[in-house]
C-alpha cells in the first residue's frame, strides 16, 4: 500500500465516521418522533425519509448538487453570504454519505424505541424525572443496541457510497477521493492491481462493521 | 389528605370515565371490575394522561384545571405510582432503581431515608441484585420502595396484588399496612378484589363502567350497597367484624358478637378479621337435630324475605345479622315465614376470614 493509498482509506474511514456522528442527534430526533408521536403528514415525512434509500443514489447526487450548486438553493445563500462551498470539497462528501445514510440510522432507531415499554417512561416521570432525563437514562439506554446497530450500518452503507457523492463531489484526488470513487477510477483505467488492494480493504472495512452490528444484535436478544 | 376529583371526563373506548368525588381517607380502594376506568383514574391523577375537562386538587395545590387550560407536568407532581406490571427498569440494579426518585442530597423527611424505607419493606439483601433476578413478592417490594423513596404526598398503587398467588398476597398485605401506619402516606389503591379492598382500605370508590355507583367507608358500602349494580359487584351477603378467639389444627374459632363460629385459619397472624359470608353458602334447615357434616349449625329467627328474581333473599338474626339468597320454590316448601325460628347452617370453608 502506497502512502496515496492510504491517505484514500484514511479519509473515506473518518469522514464516514464522521457523517454518522453527525446524523446522529438528528437521526435520533427524527426516529424518536416518529415512534412517539402522532402528527399531521407523519406519512410524508416518513416517506421522504426513506427516499434516499430507495431512489437511485445518482438522482440523490443531483438533488444535493442543484440545492447546494453556487445558484442553488441553500449553496447560493451560503456562497454569498458566508463565502462558504460545498460542492466538489471534503465537506460535499460529508453531506452525501449523510444524506445517504440517515435512512438506515432512522429505522433502526425507531424501531428500537418503539420496543421501549411507554410505562417505563411514565413511571420514571412519576418519580421526578424531567423529559430530557427520561430521554437519556431510560429510553436511550433500553433502545442503545438498535441506535448502535443503525450507526454501524450508517457507517457501512457511507463507506461504500458511490452515486451520490461522484455528483456532488467529483472524485478529486487527495481532496474528495474515497475507497469506491478510487476503485473505479482505477479499473477504468487498467490499474487492477491497485484496485484488488483497495477491494480488500474495503472487504475488511465492511466485514468489521456488519460483523459487529450482527455481534449487538444477538446480545440484544438475550 | 383532601384529594378533589371535579368535573372529569375522559372518552374511553366503550364508554367514558366520569368522576365527582372528593377523597379524604387514608387509604381508598378504588374498587371495580377490570375495564371499569380504574387504572384511566390513577393516569390522570399523575397527569400521565390528559382528560377532555377535570379539575384535580391535591390539599392545597391544584394539579389539573382544564377550564384554565392549567396542567402540573407528571414530574412535578410529587405523586408515587405503583403500576401494575411495576415497571421497574430492567438496565438498572435493584439499587440504582430504588435511588432513580431520590432527591439529591437525601430526602428532607428521615422518613423517607434509604435505610429506613429499606428496613421497613426489608430488602437490603437485594439491593446487589438485577432487577431480572427478584422474585414477584420481591419485584413487588422493590417498586414499593422505589415509589417511597421519592418521598411522595400520595402513593397510587395499581392492582398491587393481582399478579401474585394467594400465599404471596397474604405476604404483602402486612407491608402495604405498614407503609400505611409506618409512612401516613395517603394512598389509592385499584383493586377489584373485595378482600383487598376490606384488608387496605378505609373508603371505598366503586367505579363501573368510568361511572362512581358509590362511595363510603368499606362496611358501610359492603353491607349496604346502594343499588343491585353494586351489590352484584360487592357479592358478599353478610359482612361482619369478629375476632379469633382460638386456633387448632388449621381451624379458627372466631367470634361475632355471642356467635363462636368455626372457619379456616387465616395465612396472615391478625386477630381481629372480617367474617364475609355469601347468601348462596348459606342452608336452611327446619330440623335442627338432623346430623351432617356442616360444623356451623346457628339458631335463627327470620327477620325478612325478599323476593329476587327467581330467589328469595332471607334476612336472619343469628345473634347478627346474616342473610340467605335461596331458590323461590325451596321458600315455599319450607314455608318460610317472617317472624319463625330457623336453623341456619355454614360450612367452615365458606366462611372468609379477612384481617383488618
Amino acid at each position: 500500500m502506497t502512502s496515496e493509498e492510504w491517505q484514500i482509506v484514511w479519509f473515506t474511514a473518518w469522514v464516514s465516521a464522521l457523517s454518522t456522528l453527525v446524523i446522529l442527534p438528528f437521526g435520533l430526533a427524527l426516529a424518536w418522533i416518529l415512534a412517539r408521536r402522532d402528527w399531521l403528514g407523519k406519512s410524508i415525512v416518513e416517506t421522504l425519509v426513506s427516499l434516499p434509500l430507495v431512489m437511485p443514489p445518482v438522482a440523490t447526487g443531483l438533488i444535493l448538487l442543484k440545492l447546494f450548486g453556487r445558484r442553488g438553493a441553500i449553496g447560493g445563500f451560503l456562497h454569498d453570504q458566508l463565502n462558504f462551498d460545498v460542492i466538489f470539497t471534503w465537506r460535499a462528501v460529508l453531506l452525501a454519505l449523510s444524506v445517504m445514510s440517515l435512512p438506515l440510522l432512522i429505522r433502526s432507531a425507531r424501531v428500537a424505541f418503539e420496543e421501549v415499554n411507554p410505562r417505563l417512561e411514565q413511571i420514571a416521570r412519576t418519580l421526578g424525572a424531567g423529559n430530557w432525563r427520561v430521554f437519556f437514562t431510560i429510553t436511550v439506554p433500553l433502545a442503545a443496541r438498535g441506535i448502535v446497530a443503525g450507526m454501524i450500518l450508517a457507517f457501512a452503507r457511507a463507506l461504500g457510497e458511490f452515486g451520490a457523492t461522484i455528483m456532488v463531489a467529483g472524485n478529486i484526488p487527495g481532496k474528495t477521493s474515497t475507497l469506491s470513487l478510487t476503485i473505479f477510477q482505477d479499473v477504468q483505467l487498467g490499474q487492477d492491481a491497485h484496485a484488488f488492494r483497495l477491494l480488500g480493504v474495503s472487504v475488511v472495512l465492511a466485514f468489521a462493521a456488519v460483523w459487529f452490528s450482527e455481534f449487538l444484535l444477538r446480545r440484544r436478544k438475550k | 389528605m383532601n384529594l378533589l376529583l371535579k368535573h372529569i371526563t375522559l372518552p374511553l373506548a366503550n364508554f367514558t370515565l366520569e368522576v365527582d368525588a372528593g377523597i379524604r381517607s387514608r387509604v381508598t380502594a378504588i374498587f371495580g371490575p377490570s375495564g371499569a376506568g380504574k387504572t384511566s383514574l390513577l393516569d390522570l391523577i399523575a397527569g400521565l394522561r390528559c382528560a377532555q375537562s377535570a379539575f384535580i386538587q391535591l390539599d392545597d395545590r391544584v394539579l389539573t384545571d382544564t377550564a384554565k387550560g392549567f396542567f402540573v407536568p407528571t414530574h412535578q407532581r410529587g405523586i408515587g405510582y405503583v403500576p401494575q406490571d411495576l415497571a421497574l427498569f430492567p438496565h438498572l440494579s435493584v439499587r440504582q432503581n430504588l435511588l432513580y426518585g431520590c432527591k439529591s442530597g437525601g430526602a428532607a423527611d428521615p422518613l423517607f431515608s434509604f435505610d429506613h424505607v429499606i428496613e421497613v419493606l426489608e430488602i437490603r439483601s437485594l439491593i446487589v441484585r438485577g432487577v431480572t433476578e427478584l422474585s414477584g413478592g420481591e419485584k413487588q417490594r422493590v417498586a414499593l420502595a422505589r415509589a417511597l423513596l421519592a418521598s411522595p404526598r400520595l402513593l397510587l398503587l395499581d392492582e398491587p396484588l393481582a399478579s401474585l398467588d394467594a400465599p404471596l398476597k397474604a405476604k404483602i398485605i402486612p407491608y402495604l399496612t405498614r407503609i400505611r401506619d409506618e409512612f401516613r402516606i395517603p394512598m389509592l389503591c385499584v383493586t377489584h378484589d373485595r378482600f383487598e379492598a376490606l384488608a387496605l382500605a378505609d373508603e371505598i370508590i366503586v367505579l363501573v363502567n368510568g361511572q362512581v355507583l358509590q362511595t363510603g367507608p368499606v362496611l358501610d358500602v359492603f353491607n349496604r350497597p346502594a343499588n343491585s349494580d353494586v351489590a352484584k359487584i360487592v357479592s358478599v351477603e353478610t359482612l361482619q367484624a369478629g375476632s379469633i378467639a382460638g386456633l387448632n389444627e388449621g381451624l379458627a374459632t372466631v367470634k361475632i358478637r355471642d356467635v363462636t363460629l368455626t372457619a379456616l385459619a387465616p395465612t396472615t397472624g391478625a386477630r381481629e378479621v372480617f367474617v364475609c359470608i355469601r347468601g348462596e353458602d348459606v342452608i336452611l334447615q327446619r330440623d335442627a337435630a338432623v346430623a351432617s357434616s356442616v360444623r356451623n349449625r346457628l339458631s335463627a329467627r327470620i327477620v325478612a324475605l325478599r323476593t329476587e328474581g327467581a330467589l328469595v333473599r332471607v334476612e336472619l338474626d343469628a345473634g347478627f345479622p346474616l342473610f340467605a339468597l335461596i331458590t323461590r320454590p325451596a321458600c315455599i316448601e319450607l314455608a318460610l315465614r317472617e317472624g319463625e325460628p330457623i336453623t341456619a347452617l355454614i360450612k367452615t370453608p365458606a366462611i372468609h376470614l379477612v384481617p383488618r
